[in-house]
This record gives C-alpha cells, structure tokens and sequence, in this order.
C-alpha cells in the first residue's frame, strides 16, 4: 500500500509565543509536528505495518521543517519530500499550499492508495488543505476521522462529528484527515532516530514543480497577528438570588456589553 | 576535540573550540533528548506516586517500555544489540531520565554501574551472554558494593569468595548493602575477595542457589527506587562468572565509580534544571500582599542563584561529556586494562563533577523549597520530594568528602607519574609570583576579558596553594585533610568557572555577543561569585601553612593575584532572573 501524509511543522503551543511586528517571533520558539499530523503518521505507519507498502511524508516549509518530515522518519516513515516555498514569501494561504501538494504528487509520481492529514494545523487552524487537496486529485476525502480501518481496497471510518459518530464506508483511492482520539502516536525511538537520517529526502522548490506563480498566488490576506487576550481573574456573585440575577444583568449590559 | 589529559586543565589554556557545550547538539541528538523527555513526562509521571510507594512493577514495566524504545542500550555496542551511541546522546537520555525521580535512579543505577562493568570489563562470553538481554530490558542489572562495614573504604569489604573442590564454583559468603534495583534485578555485579584478599567482581544471577535480598529500607528520599540487601550464603557463582582478573576487581569498581559520579552529576543537572522551572511558575502564581512573589527581589535574586550554578554546571557536564566522548573512542572492544585507563584519565573531572553537581542541586531544591515556603515543606508539592531526592547525592557513588580528598591524591598521583607537569607549573609560578605585578583593571575591556584573566588567576592560586601545602607536608600531606579539601575546591570552582567561560566564549563566536547576552550574563555572574570563594579558601589554608612574616608574604602574593573589579551583582541578578520569569523555565 502506498501511503502519503501531508504534515506541517507549527510553533509548540504548549510553549510561550510572542509576537514581534505582527509576527510571531520565531527566535526561540520550539517547533513540533502538527499534532493532528502526528495522529496522521501514526496511522500511516500502522497501516504500513498491517498491509506492508511505504510511508512518504511531505510537508512545504523553510529549511527547519526538516525536522519534522526526520521525526516522521524516526517513527517509522520511509522517505520525505519538503517544497520550499520562500521565494513566495508572504503570498502562501490554503489555496497555495494545496495546489503545491498536488503538483509536487503528480510530478514526483508519488503513487498513492491513500493519504493522510491532519484535520487542521494548531496555528492557522484552517482546516482546508486536506479538502482542498483531494478536489485537487479528484478523490474522495473524509475529515475529522478518530477509526481507519482498510479491508482490499474497502475503508471504514468513524468520523467525529461534534460529539457524534459517523459510520462511513468508502473505497481507495481516499483522503482522510485525522482528529485527536484517532489513536495515540508513538515516540521516535532511539533505533528509528538513528535509521532515520539514512532516509531518503528530497528537497524541492518553487522551479521544480511546474505551476504558475500567479494562478497558486494567495487568495487571502492576514490583516492583524495579536494574542488572545489574557486571562482576567472571574468575577463571584453574592448575596440573594434574585439581586444576584439583577447584577448579572446589569453586568452583562455595561460591563460585558453582551446584551 | 584533542586528546584528552584529565586534570590537565590546571595548567593548561583550553581552546573553546575544543569543548563541547549544549549548543554543539546535533538534530539526532535532540531528538533523543526529545523521545526520553516525552516518555517520561507521559508514561513515568503518572505513575510517580504508586512508584514512590514501592510499587516496582510500574518500574520493570517502565524499564521495559524504555528497553523498546532504546534509551536501555545507549553505552552498549551494536553488536550486543545495543545501539553504542556517542557519550552525548547517553548523557541527554540521562539528564531528561532524572526528571522521573526514583524511575531515573532505576534507569541510572541499571544502565550505568550496572551494564557497564560488563561492558567495559566482560569478556567475550560473559558480553554475549548478559548484554543483549541488559541493553533491551528482557533482563535488569544492579551493583553490590557497599557492606554493613565497608562504605567509604570499598576495598575493606568483608564478602568472600572460595573456589569450589571441584574448581567449578566461587562460593560467595556475605551481606551487600543498600543495593538499588535490588528488587527486581536479575543480575548482580558483586565485589568479594577471593580467599579473604584478592578483591574481585563477579556476575551473580538472582536465581543463583544462595542468592537472596532482604526487605526494602525506608529512606528519606528516592523512596521509588528499590533498596534492599543482597544476601549471599554459600552462593554458587559458576567460575567463568568471574568478571575481570582475580585480584583487579578494585579496577572495575572504581572506575565505574568514575562513570557513576559523572552520569550523578548529568542526573542532578536535570533536576536542577526542573526545580527552576517548577520554582518559576510558582513564584508567578503564588501572591502575597495582593502581588505575585515573583515580583520581590530577594525571591528574584533566589532564582537567579539558581540559575547562574546550573548554567556552571551544565557546561562542566557537556564539557566532560565531550572529553569522554574523545576519549572512549573505541574502548568498548578492547581489553579491559585498556577501558580502565581510558576511564581513569578523567577521575579528577568526575569527582569534580560528582561534588559540584550534588552541591548545586542541594543548594537549588532548598531555595526552590524556599520559594514555595511553607507549601515547600507539603508532601504534594514536587518541590518538596525533589529537596529529599537531592539529599543522597552528596553521600553515594562515594561521598563529597572521599571525592573531595581524591582530587589531589589523583592530581599527585599523576603528576609523580609524570603524566601532568604540575611541580614544574608550580616552580615556574613560584618565581614569577615574587615579582608579579597585579594588573590594573581596565574600564572598557571587551566582554569577558576580566572574567578570563580571573579564571587564569584561579589557575595560578591553584598551583600557589597546592605547591606550597606539598613543599610543607611532602608526603604526610595526606592527614592535612582540611587542606586538600581546599585544594579540592579551588579546583572544582576553577573547573566550573572554566567550563561556563569557555562556553559562552564558543557561543559568542557563533553568535555573536547581542544573541548570547544570557550566557555572558549568567558567566559573570557565577564567575564573580566563585573567584571570591576561591580567594577566601586559599587564604583558609595558607593560614594552617604560614605564620607570621612569611603568611603576611604570601598573604600579599595572594592580594595580588585576587584583584577584582566590581560588580553590580543586584542589577546583572535581576536581568538574569527577569529571562527565568519571562520563559518560567531555566533559560540561556
């Protein structure tokens, strides 16, 4: 089976972020796999190991993403693919990115059974890119997947759906993208860490790949980069119910100008 | 990296481009720190308390779990199905390992003093036989050292060891105490002496016939790691179970001990590192008088106390790290004669390591216990098990004071070897020192021009010091303890300072000194600091030497190699623990 997984390298959000001229400040962040694309590897080489067949990673991003498509490797992927987009500069959004992935899969000849997202990146939290890629490859796709399970050319899927499930039925050639609870990725081992530099990567750019600057040019713009507001300490009613009522009210008008 | 001559660095300038530090990690490298880090934090840490109460079969299934994922088989060869990393990945899986507590001691205790001696010491066979189940997790390792009687003085172990009639069996007879992993481990490294007087090491299996442990001691700290009492009554260790010489087991014990004291330090490094963190945090949250503590200056300058040792000693344990690194080279496969050597050569950086490390993690657990205050002292708080952790360190893998006393006899040893030029350093100093002229120091000098011309000073007050204590004593030198634990110190503090220097020098060149501003901030700081104690120990000793007119010589020689400029501690303090708030973790 032949399984490709597009994943993205994000900040760490569990580490602090600050942001510098509209930007988030890059210099000292840590940088980690998305984790829905974690989810997204795990799955892949788990089928990799029930059906045989090859994992590989992709992922468009500046030399550092590297790092991401090697700690996919240490887990168990066998090769990876990074596009460097840097001479785009800031004209990248969900458009771009998918119509670079489906030109870098066609012109790799990256052969595919399935492939694999994550349902959405933890920094711009989209959630279009694996969509978008597979009206691009005209296949199917199904997001927010948390159960794959691929019979012959037979998949089954439990999708998340706001707290329900789904029961899907589908067949290869599929895409799908991953939500927490899909299962629980494993970590590189020290083995696989060592395999992985010996793993075969490829490193594109812009040139390599035919396709027109302006048709894959952003289609939206990023006005403002800012913080979510901090935190401020609740604030606890006292006293009757009713003047607790009355209070809230008149809180939620002048205060929270909610109502 | 060059060639490695422990204890060379008294006498000789290093090059920062020949010394590893932190920043020198490769991706691999950062990767396996990453793995260890994530299993712990994710797999250990719930199940921290059920661990601390004895509940061991978290730790075998644990050590299992590390065993697949490899952090087992770091120091032994691929061939043994270990993955024979370089000494830097072993020290990172190390240093993230401690933040598991007694789950690190277990690791430690198994992958260092209790694989090594083999594989450093087997022999073909017994590597075969032992390693690939020691380096996956199918099999557990532990050391038997100490006795009710033989602490401190090892090689005074009463445990003996009688051939067998038919020449088939030792036959072990006596009491090994205080043997972490003892358990669960399946396999013992155990000293005895072969008829009352050749101190060997054997590889005692559990399931020997006259194998036994004792029930587990309740200690103050680490109380998730097993310790028990190995009991050996009339043990049949099958002859080829001898590991080693007959008679060389004081080789293999103390040159584990080397190792063990210096994967210590690496241990207390990440603790150290951890209780900044947790004590950060704390400080932030934590509000009295309606502000957070974090905000008062006497908790910030706590902070960056803690701060300003562990940067020391993370660039002391990096540097060893690298030393070891070159000097290892290869040593796995050759005799053992060769590894004891090898190992040997670093002694004085482990013993060195050893104290400081321990030292600084006590004096870090207790202002972090300070931070907290009195939620400090409450069981449920992380703070207050890592203050009786810590306590330990300072007492096994030899204690600070045996370590302290081996520094000089090591250095003597090696100079009367005529392996360190350090009588001729000492002579040539002498005469030098009479007409020395102190200089004056300079009011725009470049960054950290002072802080070396100090490091260098130190060096000179080292060889002052030791030289004078020699000529006095000569060979009785070794009953003036309070001395040689003043040359011990000036040397551990030179060390440390060295180390930061050398490695802030070397970021500096990468970087450039706008980016490195931390490192340059915390080296000052620790360096201004450790100068004024290694004043204040040479002028210790060199009272118990001299008196009257030729004290007040040398105490004037010592004036002016002690010179100091000022420095404004409160402003660079609050700087330094501003980036720890700012980040609430230990930052460079």
């Amino acid at each position: 089976m032949n399984i490709l997984v597009c994943l993205k390298q994000t900040f760490d959000t569990e580490e602090r972020i600050t942001i510098e001229n509209g930007k988030i400040n890059e210099d000292g962040a840590e940088f980690v796999i998305n984790p829905y694309d974690e989810y997204a590897v795990e799955e892949a080489i788990k089928l990799k190991e029930q059906h045989g067949g090859e994992v590989t990673v992709i992922t468009i991003g500046p030399e550092r993403a590297e790092q991401a498509l090697r700690t996919a490797m240490a887990m168990g992927a066998d090769k990876g693919v990074i596009v460097d987009l840097e001479d785009l500069g800031d004209q990248v959004d969900e458009h771009t990115i998918a119509q670079v992935l489906a030109a870098t899969i066609r012109e790799e000849d990256l052969d595919f059974d399935i492939i694999l997202c994550g349902y959405m990146a933890v920094d711009d939290g989209s959630a279009q890119v694996g969509p978008r890629l597979a009206e691009l490859l005209e296949i199917p796709h199904i997001s927010t997947i948390t159960k794959l399970t691929v019979e012959g050319d037979k998949v089954s899927v439990e999708k998340d759906v706001e707290g329900d499930v789904e029961y899907i039925d589908a067949k290869l050639p599929i895409l799908v993208t991953a939500q927490q609870g899909l299962n629980d990725p494993r970590y590189p081992s020290l083995p696989g860490i060592m395999k992985a530099k010996k793993k075969p990567l490829t490193r594109l750019e812009l040139d390599d790949l035919d396709l027109d600057e302006e048709e894959i040019a952003a289609k939206t713009e990023i006005i403002e980069t800012f913080l979510p507001p901090k935190k401020e300490a609740g604030k606890i009613l006292t006293g009757d119910l009713a003047d607790q009522a009355k209070e809230l009210v008149q809180l939620l008008r002048s205060e929270a100008k909610v109502i | 990296m060059t060639k490695v001559n422990g204890g060379a660095f008294l006498i000789e300038p290093t090059d920062p481009k020949d010394v590893f530090t932190p920043e020198d990690l490769n991706e691999e490298q950062k990767m396996i720190a990453k793995t260890t880090e994530d299993f712990v934090k994710d797999r250990v840490w719930p199940v921290l308390e059920e661990i601390e109460q004895h509940k061991f079969e978290h730790t075998v299934r644990l050590l299992k779990e590390a065993g697949d994922l490899g952090l087992l088989g770091a120091d032994v060869p691929e061939k043994y199905e270990g993955l024979g990393l370089d000494k830097i990945s072993s020290s990172l899986i190390t240093e993230k390992i401690s933040l598991g507590r007694s789950f690190g001691l277990s690791h430690g205790a198994h992958v260092g003093i209790g694989t090594l001696p083999i594989v450093f010491f087997g022999n073909e066979e017994q590597k075969k036989k032992y390693l690939p189940d020691l380096a996956t997790g199918r099999k557990f390792a532990a050391y038997a050292l100490t006795e009710p009687g033989s602490g401190s003085d090892a090689l005074g172990a009463k445990t003996t060891a009688v051939l067998s009639d038919d020449g088939k069996h030792y036959i072990l007879n006596g009491e090994k105490q205080w043997i972490t992993n003892s358990g669960f481990a399946d396999v013992f490294v155990v000293y005895a002496k072969i008829d009352g007087d050749k101190f060997s090491a054997f590889i005692v299996e559990r399931d020997f016939p006259g194998v036994s442990t004792g029930p587990e001691e309740k200690k103050m700290g680490i109380k998730g790691s097993s310790t028990r009492t190995l009991i050996l009554q009339d043990a049949k260790v099958p002859v080829e179970n001898l590991l080693g010489e007959a008679g060389k087991g004081h080789l293999i014990a103390f040159n584990i001990l080397n190792i063990g004291r210096y994967k210590l330090a690496v241990g207390t490094l990440g603790s150290s590192k951890r209780a900044i963190e947790i004590s950060a945090k704390y400080a932030k949250e934590r509000k009295q008088f309606k502000i957070p503590i974090a905000k008062f200056g006497l908790i910030r300058e706590k902070l960056a106390n803690m701060a300003i040792k562990t940067y020391a000693l993370e660039s002391m344990v990096y540097r060893i790290g690298g030393m070891f690194e070159a000097g290892l080279e290869g040593v796995e496969d050759a005799e053992g004669s060769v590894a004891a050597q090898a190992i040997g050569q670093l002694a004085i950086e482990c013993s060195i390591a050893k104290v400081f490390g321990s030292e600084v993690l006590d004096y870090v657990v207790d202002e972090g216990v300070q931070i907290h205050g009195g939620y400090g002292f409450m069981n449920e708080y992380e703070i207050e098990n890592m203050y009786r952790d810590s306590r330990i360190n300072r007492i096994f893998e030899g204690t600070n004071e045996i370590n302290r006393l081996l520094i000089p006899a090591t250095l003597m040893r090696k100079a009367m070897k005529g392996e360190l030029a350090l009588m001729q350093a000492a002579q040539d100093l002498q005469e030098k020192l009479l007409t020395l002229m102190p200089s004056l120091p300079e009011e725009d000098a470049p960054v950290l021009e002072e802080e070396e011309k100090l490091v260098e000073n130190a060096k000179k007050i080292f060889l002052m010091i030791a030289g004078l204590a020699v000529q006095k004593y000569e060979q009785e030198l070794n009953k003036e303890q309070e001395i040689l634990r003043d040359i011990a110190d000036i040397a551990i503090e030179t060390f440390a300072m060295e180390s930061a220097l050398l490695r802030t020098k070397k970021a500096i060149a990468q970087n450039g000194e706008e980016k490195e501003q931390a490192k340059i901030d915390l080296t000052r700081a620790y360096i201004y600091e450790s100068f004024q104690k290694v004043d204040a120990f040479a002028r210790h000793t060199l009272a118990a030497l001299e008196e009257g007119d030729v004290l007040r010589t040398q105490l004037s020689v010592l004036k002016k190699l002690t010179r100091l400029q000022p420095l404004n501690e409160v402003a660079l303090k609050r700087t330094i623990a501003a980036r720890i708030l700012d980040t609430e973790k230990y930052t460079v």
